[in-house]
């Protein structure tokens, strides 16, 4: 056992977070700087991160989860505003599925709630869901149900609008008629492959929650030493420390745990892999809204306008919380794994 | 970056196993009963006999040499074995380690790792708790001795010891953190009066209090040099706050463990609250597993004495905490008529917020030391 992050790793996160520090918005109304948005886009592409999943030889991918969480928790922590885990979650399924890449930009399509991929009975049923981190992007993966397995089906995707999460626009699809992906040599996806693709998707999400977090304290810290109240920086009270430190400790919770589930993803057979992921989005899911609303608190009034960031974090942790799952939904996991259901369901 | 064993991590891994399986004494958990205290010497002893504690020490001291890492394995297979967790005094080795001259090490390191001389900690006096370095116990020079008198409080296992490691002024004409000094102070000696204290749970081994009244120490038995105590206190208690140094994963996974059988052991009789309250339970210890493997991986680059200690120590507490929370949930089932494990087990929880600092003054230090928040 050595779980450091080797030197690759860490130089992979310098670069992750040089790009973030260059290109991500510092401000809100950054958000609406259309020349920003397309540099973040470039540097992004040039970077070949979203490519991290697509297949090497033997069908491996080129990157680990744990490196594609590395780089996930810098676009959280940014906050990013361009597509990353959409098309990553795309590409996973696209190389399982053992199908050519895509020649645009694609994302999946999950059910209204997010809590899972949408799959529809035959090609003739038409598809809605919604199209997740669908800045830039011309389809969206979902599964068509067959006899020995599911196959992948794309739907056309126009029109993304901001949602909960200001950084990360998704797009309605209604009816859309599912089309089979061209290309041969294509396999089933099997029961296990989606389990496979939903542990790597929860520690993706849970590395978002870490970024995120990071994000929102950095930003709670800097305002506590400049904003002053009775003659001192407002960082010297310890009420203001004890809350920003228990949200730091959380960070280091998550981040241990989200280390995990991303090896697992990779490492660990389906059913453990998603345990494991199940076990850090949790545990993420709830210190991410606890953590952003600290960073809230910590502004004061100021925490409640429009222009302050704080808001930006807590929108984005609230719908990567919400992506396969959010803290209930998981710890009913966590319950049927441990089996300790009993003869109460109401958790499952 | 890798969670799974190497193979040789993997053979000693199975050795400690197979051991286990022959050796476990089914002791009952540490905070619910005294019988645990009766069984802690003797499996100390047949741990380290068999060559299963003190891993990531030198060999000079009785360790093994090894990688850090392998005192995770060590905790996750004591819990899955349901046997005790291995002895928590990780934090007065560091500390002698670092602060103790050649001679003091020698001299005492092998006995306490060995497990066959027993030590206590005398830092904490009745007006000295957070504000550590106020305290008055005094030691003054007498020849080639300093005689102590004062009067510390908290002093886990003092009934068993035979050695304090006592926190004692032996300057008061300095500011307070620069007078102290540490002393190996022999406890079977007149002029040490050792009284314990009762729990809130009942449990009366665990801790106590202890009077110096004209004890003596020689003064070869200085822990480090004259006015370096504060120095030597603060590594103490820094290690006394990490969970891989204490061993408390295997104390959390194995009392999870317990949990889980007991809500299998009767499906129907408990609450949706009760499930949901152990389903965190699990999910704290294994965070808590995993943290430990992180922290444990990152000594592989050398060992840390730094403020990080604080944040695992409040991670440790909320674990232990949402333990406690889950085992009073199982408690509630007797109807409140008699004082079970479960009560037990809730009511020792409380401890850990308060123990080697509390959680507010960890607070202050990560919010200083990490944070870099200004100092009130």
């Amino acid at each position: 056992m050595d779980v450091r992050l080797s030197a690759e790793q860490q130089a992979l996160r310098e670069a992750a977070a040089r790009l973030v520090d260059d290109h991500a918005p510092g401000s809100v109304a950054e958000l609406d700087d259309a020349a920003r948005t397309a540099r973040l886009e470039a540097a992004l592409t040039g970077s070949g991160w979203r490519e991290l999943r697509a297949p090497e030889d033997e069908g491996r991918p080129l990157a680990s989860a744990v490196e594609t969480a590395i780089v996930a928790e810098e676009l959280g922590r940014g906050p990013a505003d361009a597509s990353f885990l959409g098309p990553t979650l795309a590409t996973e399924l696209r190389r399982r599925a053992g199908a050519e890449p895509a020649t645009a930009l694609e994302t999946v399509l999950l059910r209204p709630d997010l809590s899972g991929l949408v799959v529809v009975e035959d090609e003739q049923t038409r598809c809605s869901g919604v199209a997740i981190d669908a800045r830039g992007v011309a389809s969206a993966l979902a599964l068509v149900r067959t006899g020995h397995g599911y196959d992948l089906v794309g739907v056309p995707v126009a029109g993304a609008s901001p949602g909960r999460d200001l950084t990360r626009p998704a797009a309605m699809v209604e009816g859309a008629a599912p089309e089979r992906l061209p290309g041969a040599g294509r396999r089933l996806l099997t029961a296990e492959d989606i389990e496979a693709w939903s542990a790597f998707t929860l520690a993706l999400t849970c590395a978002d929650l870490v970024g995120t977090m990071r994000g929102a304290v950095d930003l709670a810290r800097e305002y506590a030493s400049v904003r002053r109240q009775y003659g001192k920086a407002i960082g010297s009270f310890q009420s203001v420390q004890h809350m920003l430190a228990d949200a730091f400790v959380s960070i280091e919770g998550s981040s241990s745990v989200t280390r995990h589930a991303a090896w697992a993803a990779d490492t660990l057979p389906p059913g453990e892999a998603l345990a494991a992921a199940a076990v850090a989005k949790a545990y993420c899911a709830r210190a991410a809204r606890e953590v952003c609303e600290t960073a809230i608190q910590v502004h004061g009034g100021i925490g409640m306008t429009w222009e302050c960031l704080a808001h930006i974090h807590l929108r984005r942790a609230l719908l990567s919380t919400q992506v396969l799952g959010d803290v209930g939904a998981n710890l009913a996991r966590v319950v049927a794994h441990r089996k300790i259901g009993g003869v109460h369901d109401g958790l499952r | 970056m890798d969670f799974a064993d190497s193979p040789e991590e993997a053979a000693f891994r199975a050795r400690l196993r197979a051991w286990l399986a022959e050796n476990n004494p089914k002791l009952p958990q540490s905070s619910t009963a005294d019988e645990y205290w009766d069984g802690q010497a003797p499996w100390h002893r047949a741990l380290y006999d068999a060559g299963f504690f003190g891993l990531s020490w030198p060999e000079e001291i009785g360790g093994h040499g090894l990688p850090s890492v392998y005192e995770a394995i060590v905790d996750e297979e004591l819990a899955q074995a349901g046997a005790p967790p291995r002895p928590s005094l990780g934090y007065l080795v560091q500390g002698m380690m670092r602060h103790g001259g050649q001679d003091v090490r020698r001299r005492f390191l092998p006995g306490l790792v060995s497990g066959r001389e027993r030590w206590c900690q005398g830092f904490s006096e009745p007006d000295a708790g957070s504000d550590l370095a106020s305290l008055r116990t005094r030691a003054v020079p007498r020849g080639d001795e300093y005689v102590i008198t004062g009067h510390k409080v908290w002093t886990s296992y003092s009934d068993e010891a035979d050695w304090c490691l006592v926190l004692a002024r032996t300057d008061p004409d300095v500011p307070k953190h620069r007078g102290l000094s540490a002393f190996a102070v022999r406890m079977d000696q007149p002029g040490i009066e050792q009284r314990p204290l009762k729990m809130i749970n009942g449990v009366t081994r665990e801790f106590g209090e202890v009077i110096f009244d004209g004890a003596v120490a020689k003064a070869s038995d200085m822990v480090g040099s004259p006015g370096e105590g504060w120095r030597l206190a603060m590594t103490v208690v820094s290690h006394e706050r990490e969970p891989g140094e204490l061993g408390y994963v295997a104390r959390y996974s194995k009392a999870v463990n317990e949990l889980v059988d007991r809500l299998r052991s009767a499906p129907g009789r408990f609450t949706e609250e009760n499930v949901r309250d152990v389903a965190w339970a699990v999910v704290e210890a294994e965070m808590l597993r995993l943290h430990v493997c992180r922290r444990l991986s990152d000594r592989l680059d050398g060992i840390s004495h730094g403020p990080e200690g604080s944040v695992d120590k409040l991670l440790m507490t909320r674990v232990e905490q949402a333990v406690g929370h889950a085992a009073l949930g199982m408690s509630n089932l007797t109807g409140g008529i008699e004082e079970d494990t479960w009560l037990k087990m809730y009511l020792y929880s409380r401890a850990q917020s308060i123990m080697g600092g509390t959680s507010q003054i960890q607070r202050n230090l990560v919010a200083t030391r990490i944070l870099g928040l200004p100092v009130a």
